[in-house]
């Protein structure tokens, strides 16, 4: 019994390891690491690193960061995570002008169109809407309090994001689901019509990324997951236009792993698809994807290693498609000093529009990254490559636990789930009062 | 308990209706948990043809399979519990396929071998019903298309009257999403509850949900499954030998408008 119960606590302990994320600006004005609690900003124009202040009134952050984006626009930013707080900051100044305390810990969020509302999902799979009110306080106070607009039902939400026009919110769930539903004029009566369910997935959806190209100006959606696969899918529809899969080949270029499904962790596209990057558990570097949209196929067009056991944990490109950005690292990791390391790798885009295989990649070295050495010693807590790598050793495999123990499916024996039903936290609950009595 | 599926499995083929005791389940069943039993991935993944056979093609004219629609399930029964309803509304539309969503397993396994007794010894009746094994808070997008379904039942759902617990109930504004994208425009929701609270609980949410319109009191009367909602299921029959007051919100699905 005490085996098991330790074993318990071990995952317990190991979920708390959230990757490093990162974003940058949709015209590359500034890019943003979020590392556990902390935000580093560095200004890509000014070329210099930022530091955040705070008007709205509320805490900072004081637990891992879980989700983090920019607006359409580049006007606002958004971090939110499990310290159940939403954060919303301008841009021009880095400044938090709005703090949303949520019920629970908060694991997706988005930005509308316009700018006027951020959404965002917690843990029960509720996702909900704020308004910002720009015109000061204009609004009436309930305004000001975040209102369901939709739910997953008792899922854990992994990623949200805005169709390209604005029309439409899609949600993923680590069931398997993307729902795809129609962003309203007033979203804070609720989002109730379902466009469309993109099903095909067999593992929890990780990623989403929407794409446009001009031909087809409707656009597509495309997804990751933990069953190895990138789709394609017509989301007006949900109908399944294609499949890759990026599982073998990342194992391949590996020798590592012992034959389970390593899980996409994130993916990102130019606004037009011609350039799509996925990260992919333990897979050292990232992986191209090509996307004819007319033929609906999708395969890999190139396997871009990184050296260093370089195993990006997010990835992010900009509107203007010139550079991906990646980071390695995760919240809770053994570090030098007080700064937390992460380890931020830069990609140059070389646009090949005339190529039937779309844009290529180039890792830059530290030195050729805009910004250079500054911008790292920023974002990464240190420009110290080797010591970053040294402390970054056990990231990827913390990070599998985490993402293993949040999102996959636990398979119990008989035996342990007549344990586990003897021990639920209802019961416990009542039982404890009389044990300190 | 192998005893108990052999003789229930023989039941089935001879004909004889399955016998409750056989199949004694917990009231109830946390929707919350994680499901331990097989989902399809897609509506096109689920086997209909299992389900109805009579209703599908044999496997011989496979080549013919794209010039014939390939029929629907029309109506869902959602909690179907002993299957009461789904035995009466299958002689009421005999062409109309039906199915049963039952979380409870052995509950949904009883209702399997009702409907084989059933079709076992009435030939060519209650080909059109079956049941499956599914939590459909859920996995309603699993089994159905957008717009599939033109009646959905709610009949005597779980009260779960705790406050902390209302996320437990089948009906909410949220899961009426879900219901409001598995229905066609003009298809119709059926809730009946002997629990006032819950179904004051699930007029509000239907009334506050803009997909849903109140069907008027003169459609109710010419609809005939209206009777069938007290009459046909276990808990109304329990309802009304008690004399107890039973409390029904019908309403339509109506298209998104802005």
């Amino acid at each position: 019994m005490e085996e098991v119960q330790l074993g318990e606590e071990e995952i317990d302990k190991a979920t708390e390891v959230a990757p490093a994320l990162i974003s940058v600006h949709p015209f590359e004005k500034s890019v943003v690491v979020a590392l556990g609690s902390e935000l580093r900003v560095f200004d890509l124009e000014g070329d210099c690193s930022i530091s955040l202040s705070d008007d709205s009134g509320g805490p900072g952050h004081s637990d891992s960061i879980r989700a983090i984006c920019f607006d359409a626009s580049g006007r606002l930013f958004a971090s939110a995570g499990d310290d159940k707080l939403v954060k919303i900051w301008t841009t021009d100044s880095w400044c938090c002008i709005r703090t949303v305390c949520a019920d629970k810990r908060v694991s997706a969020v988005a930005i509308s169109h316009d700018g006027s509302f951020v959404v965002f999902a917690d843990k029960f799979g509720v996702v909900w809407v704020v308004s910002l009110d720009r015109d000061g306080e204009s609004q009436a106070l309930c305004a000001k309090k975040p209102m369901p607009i939709l739910g997953h039902y008792c899922s854990i939400i992994t990623t949200l994001k805005f169709s390209p026009d604005g029309r439409f919110v899609a949600s993923a769930d680590r069931d398997f689901k993307i729902r795809v539903t129609i962003f309203p004029r007033e979203p804070l009566k609720g989002a109730h019509e379902i466009q469309s369910f993109c099903l095909g997935h067999t593992d929890f959806v990780s990623c989403l990324a929407f794409v446009c190209p001009s031909d087809y100006p409707l656009g597509f959606l495309l997804s990751g997951s933990g069953d190895s696969t990138v789709r394609l899918w017509d989301f007006n529809s949900g109908c399944l236009l294609a499949t890759c899969e990026v599982g073998n080949m990342a194992l391949e270029s590996n020798e590592t792993d012992k034959g389970n499904h390593p899980a996409v962790t994130d993916i990102s596209s130019s606004a037009d698809g011609a350039l799509i990057v996925v990260s992919i558990q333990s897979f050292h570097g990232v992986m191209l994807l090509t996307c004819n949209f007319s033929a609906k196929s999708l395969s890999v067009a190139k396997v871009v290693s990184m050296k260093g056991s370089y195993v990006p944990t997010s990835l992010c490109v900009s509107s203007l498609a010139k550079h991906l950005w990646t980071v390695m690292g995760a919240s809770n990791q053994p570090s030098s000093g007080t700064t937390q390391l992460a380890r931020v790798r830069v990609c140059s885009i070389s646009r090949q529009d005339r190529s039937p295989h779309g844009h290529d990649l180039f890792v830059l070295e530290d030195n050729d990254t805009t910004g250079g050495e500054k911008l790292l010693s920023k974002l990464q807590g240190s420009s110290d490559v080797t010591e970053i790598e040294s402390m970054l050793a056990s990231t990827t495999s913390a990070l599998n636990t985490a993402i293993h123990n949040l999102l996959t499916k636990k398979q119990y024996s008989s035996e342990k789930r007549e344990f586990r039903k003897k021990n639920r936290n209802d019961r416990k609950q009542k039982q404890e009062p009389f044990a300190f009595r | 308990m192998s005893n108990n599926n052999e003789k229930a499995h023989h039941n089935g083929q001879s004909g004889r209706l399955p016998r409750k005791r056989f199949y004694r389940a917990r009231a109830h069943s946390n929707p919350l948990s994680d499901s331990h039993f097989p989902i399809p991935i897609c509506p096109s993944e689920v086997d209909y043809a299992q389900h109805f056979p009579h209703f599908f093609p044999s496997v011989m004219c496979d080549q013919d399979k794209c010039d014939a629609p390939v029929p629907k399930v029309r109506f869902a029964d959602i909690g179907c519990g002993f299957g009461g309803l789904l035995v009466s509304l299958s002689t009421l539309f005999p062409d109309v396929l039906m199915i049963g969503m039952e979380l409870r397993d052995k509950v949904s396994e009883y209702v399997k071998e009702r409907i084989l007794a059933l079709r076992a010894s009435n030939p060519g009746q209650y080909e059109n019903i079956s049941v499956v094994r599914t939590n459909s808070m859920k996995y309603i997008p699993n089994y159905f298309e957008k717009g599939q379904l033109s009646k959905m039942f709610f009949l005597f759902p779980d009260p779960h009257f705790k406050e902390k617990n209302h996320r437990r109930r089948v009906i909410s504004i949220q899961l009426l999403d879900e219901y409001a994208y598995a229905l066609e425009v003009g298809g119709i929701i059926y809730t009946i509850t002997d629990v006032e609270e819950l179904g004051d609980w699930m007029r509000t949410c239907l009334e506050n949900h803009p997909l849903f319109e109140a069907i008027p009191e003169e459609d109710l009367k010419a609809d005939p499954v209206v009777e069938l909602l007290t009459s046909a299921t276990e808990e109304g029959q329990k309802v009304a030998r008690n004399g107890g007051q039973t409390f029904k919100a019908l309403f339509r699905r109506i298209a998104f408008k802005e």
